[in-house]
């Protein structure tokens, strides 16, 4: 419990530097939401835009004034479109971006870890280097390639799927997959090389010598011992692909959480790289901490302590 | 088939980068009902092999039986199907490993450990194989069962570990237990309680006992019969008397001297055995322990020699005990028995 507490301030306080370096960065970067239009507009009307989203009052009041809001979740409006906060484009924008995350994410972990365990089992044969070749192309294939390739076979010429947007559950599983095919390759390299270490291990032949079977082995004394590697890169990964990815977003036109991370940056829209930043942020650390807890289910020997966090 | 087990001619290699390494060349040995057997050797001369290909726990890569057979109770393990293999496994013979620390799944609980043989085995539900690995955990010795039940390996000592390892082999009542060192992982006052434990339910249960060792001392405290291996071949072989008393090979003889001699009270100078063992990719045509041996002659080196008979059931694989070899005085004198 006491570490569940520290944890929880700790995370309260991370957010807060990130809040605080995400709001100096992006105030140092040249220009504001407006210097585009500067060529067009009277620097009047400029400057009543600037006093509308307070852009024209001293750095540490606009700072201050952004915590206050930030205190009670409300992360401003977003300058690019007029009518809609940030709140309201995450909340849109989450619940897509967060269904072709958790997809993508299911198909990744379950064949990556199937790809890897039986690539180990088969150390050193042709199924092995099978297995390391696909995990090989899904690490360096990138995502821009698979996606218009996906889209290439199931969609134009054989008619499968759509081509593209969104719309039903059809429309999710050519992003999914293309989405999950790097995290797919990294969890099946991951698997198979602790899996192969724990096959060497002592407990592993008292099992053997116990007369359980090959599969029964492997199961139930070998996964729980080989998947913290996994479990570690889950994190990042979980908050990655849940946020919604900018590339397969775009190649698919689909109207998820992705896109905003980047235009928010070329347009200068204040609120919304604030927001998305630490939304992302929150998701990442809440993951991780959900990890953690993990690690203390999947090993024994793991204990959680506040020292040293 | 008067025994519970019997090893003919097993010879083992395994293949690497270096070439194939002669593991066992040539191992027989038997184990009768209710016996305990001690193989002795020093690292590497094929003990924990030997033990691992009757289990068939050797990996089937890179690893080639090559010849040989072990029968136990009449059938051929070898020509067993895999499936025959796991009903015996466990079951009918299993075997308790050298480390204790690392044999135990870290990541289960030690009941669950000892009772999934037992569901296996035995066919019983959870509720019965926990009752049966609670009563041997108790056997075991092992206090407080109950709640070392539910407990995770790191929580137990290392002495704790390797009864629970005795508890999980001894789960389905074995004919044949395979002890690879099982106390050399261990602190001198636990391994005395470990081999106390394991004399006590050898008693109980008339298990045989295949007792891989380099301690000569757990032999004299243990055994019946002895088979002395050295690179791969069985040296001497005889009754723990034999061996240790009588020795009639110049690799036991120097096994005896280089035990530190508590009884005379006196400071004695530990004699080694000088040199190494031999390379097994490429092992010598003659008696392997000729390049050490201080009694070796012209045909050590060029002919490998057969099992002489010393007397019956004592085998020395020494062409000293060939009638036209010269008497060695040492061979009198050798062990402990005449000071």
């Amino acid at each position: 419990m006491k570490f569940i507490l520290k944890r929880l301030l700790t995370m309260l306080l991370t957010i807060w530097v990130i809040t605080t370096l995400t709001f100096v960065i992006m105030h140092t970067i040249p220009g504001d939401p407006f210097s585009s239009d500067s060529d067009v507009l009277p620097e009047e009307v400029l400057n009543n835009m600037r006093a509308k989203f307070n852009l024209d009052k001293p750095l540490p009041v606009q700072y201050v004034l952004y915590l206050k809001n930030l205190a009670s979740f409300d992360l401003g409006p977003s300058i690019e479109s007029e009518t809609r906060s940030v709140n309201t484009l995450i909340a849109e924008g989450l619940p897509v971006s967060a269904l072709l995350g958790f997809q993508a994410l299911v198909i990744a972990i379950v064949s990556g870890l199937l790809l890897g365990i039986i690539a180990s089992l088969f150390h050193n044969r042709t199924i092995d280097y099978a297995a390391m070749t696909i995990a090989i192309l899904g690490i360096s294939v990138p995502s821009f390639i698979l996606a218009p390739l996906l889209i290439k076979f199931f969609a134009v010429q054989w008619g499968m799927l759509p081509v593209a947007s969104w719309g039903t559950w059809k429309h999710t599983i050519l992003p999914s997959v293309a989405l999950a095919a790097g995290p797919l390759a990294i969890i099946a390299r991951f698997t198979r090389s602790s899996m192969l270490e724990v096959l060497k291990q002592n407990y592993m032949k008292t099992a053997d010598a116990k007369g359980l079977g090959a599969a029964g082995i492997v199961i139930k004394h070998g996964i729980r011992n080989a998947i913290i590697p996994v479990v570690s890169f889950m994190g990042p990964l979980v908050a990655h692909l849940l946020t919604g990815t900018f590339v397969i977003e775009k190649i698919f036109a689909i109207p998820g959480l992705g896109k905003y991370f980047v235009d928010s940056i070329f347009n200068r829209d204040y609120p919304v790289i604030l927001g998305t930043t630490i939304f992302f942020s929150v998701i990442l650390i809440v993951t991780l901490f959900l990890i953690d807890l993990s690690y203390r289910l999947i090993d024994p020997r793991i204990k959680l302590s506040s020292r040293g966090d | 088939m008067a025994q519970l087990l019997e090893v003919e001619q097993l010879k083992v290699s395994f293949r690497s980068h270096g070439g194939e390494v002669q593991a066992v060349r040539g191992v027989s040995f038997d184990i009768g009902h209710g016996e305990v057997l001690a193989v002795v050797g020093e690292s590497g001369c094929g003990k924990s092999v030997t033990a691992q290909a009757i289990m068939k726990l050797l990996p089937k890569r890179g690893c080639n039986i090559k010849e040989g057979s072990i029968h136990f109770e009449g059938k051929d393990l070898l020509k067993m199907s895999g499936k025959e293999m796991k009903q015996l496994k466990g079951s009918q013979i299993s075997m308790v490993f050298q480390d204790p620390m690392t044999s135990l799944n870290p990541t289960m609980k030690i009941g669950t450990q000892i009772s999934e043989g037992i569901i296996k085995h035995k066919g019983l539900d959870k509720t019965q194989a926990k009752a049966k690995a609670l009563e041997l955990l108790k056997l075991a010795g092992i206090p407080n069962p109950e709640s070392r039940y539910n407990q995770y390996p790191h929580e137990l000592s290392g002495g704790m570990r390797q009864r629970v390892l005795i508890a999980i082999a001894l789960a389905c009542d074995p004919k044949l237990l395979i002890a690879d060192e099982p106390t050399t992982a261990l602190d001198v006052t636990i391994q005395a309680q470990i081999l106390d434990l394991m004399k006590d339910l050898q008693h109980k249960f008339g298990t045989s006992i295949m007792l891989i060792t380099h301690d000569l001392g757990v032999v004299a405290e243990m055994a019946q019969k002895v088979i002395v291996m050295y690179a791969g071949i069985v040296v001497e072989s005889g009754t723990v008397a034999d061996i240790l008393e009588r020795p009639k090979h110049p690799y036991t003889i120097g096994l005896l001297n280089s035990l530190p001699n508590y009884e005379d009270g006196e400071k004695e100078r530990l004699i080694p055995i000088e040199g190494t063992p031999p390379d097994l990719y490429d092992p010598p045509t003659g008696c392997p322990f000729a390049a050490r041996c201080e009694y070796a002659m012209e045909i050590c080196v060029e002919e490998l020699p057969k099992a002489f008979t010393v007397n019956d059931g004592h085998y020395s694989r020494c062409w000293l005990n060939d009638p036209r070899a010269p008497q060695v005085a040492e061979f009198a004198a050798a062990g402990r028995d005449e000071s």
